[in-house]
């Protein structure tokens, strides 16, 4: 069994011979968020794998990735998330110990009750992240969800990778 | 993977229309994607919001994260000042 150094020695080969510039983000869109964040909506997105107990969890085992998102229903108990991200490219357990580590829904209950941000989305988006070949993920997933959150209303969206 | 997959779920939401900020841990990948604004955080993989079962770390991250969404010259990519 390889140790956490060496695997992320291995990942870190593998990211420097990996084609990021391919995907570069061009142009850079640009929002404008047109309402104070304490009047906003808000929905989280996370690419940890998480996902609810009745869900069915995600394939580790397609070749260029499982592009597919699981929706977070906002009332969902936190810590009854199931971690099911199978990389062994990072520690895990961190989001082990609190999914708010890379989900901070509780974090963002409390600025809601501070009156720092106006409310949260009914539903958040939970994806896993390691998706070597993002093509379905670029033409379909990420525009779905992109859809379902603009139909919602929602302001602002606040990502998390792992 | 992670980082360039928030990335690229960032884009696509900004293209609707709503206004994102992300969580990088790795510098490297998210200055070649360029997602319209991305906080920067020295943590290691796994590790987005600093430690778990540690709100007052992870709420200065979020406010960090969040005071980008006032930054309209993007990309925007900062490195979170502890």
């Amino acid at each position: 069994m390889a140790t956490y150094r060496e695997i992320v020695l291995k990942y870190r080969l593998f990211m420097k011979a990996y084609p990021f510039a391919r995907y570069a983000i061009n142009p850079v869109p640009c929002a404008k968020l047109e309402k104070p964040l304490n009047t906003a909506r808000v929905a989280l997105v996370t690419t940890a794998g998480l996902h609810t107990p009745e869900q069915a969890g995600f394939d580790s085992f397609l070749k260029n990735g499982d592009a597919s998102f699981r929706e977070i229903p906002n009332t969902v108990t936190t810590s009854a998330l199931i971690e099911a991200h199978k990389s062994n490219s990072f520690d895990h357990s961190g989001v082990q110990a609190d999914r708010n580590l890379a989900f901070p829904l509780d974090r963002f209950r409390e600025l809601v009750a501070r009156g720092a941000i106006g409310c949260l989305n009914h539903r958040h988006f939970s994806f896993m992240g390691s998706i070597l070949k993002p093509k379905r993920l670029i033409e379909e997933a990420a525009p779905q969800v992109a859809e379902r959150l603009r139909a919602d209303g929602v302001d602002v969206v606040f990502l998390t990778p792992v | 993977m992670c980082v360039q997959t928030v990335g690229l779920i960032q884009a696509a939401i900004e293209r609707n229309g709503i206004t994102t900020v992300s969580i990088s841990l790795l510098h490297e990948v998210t200055d070649v994607l360029r997602p319209p604004r991305a906080l920067f955080v020295p943590y290691k993989l796994g590790f987005p919001l600093g430690e778990p079962n540690n709100p007052a770390l992870q709420h200065r991250i979020i406010a960090a994260a969040l005071s980008l969404l006032a930054r309209n010259d993007v990309p925007v990519i900062e490195d979170f000042q502890g």
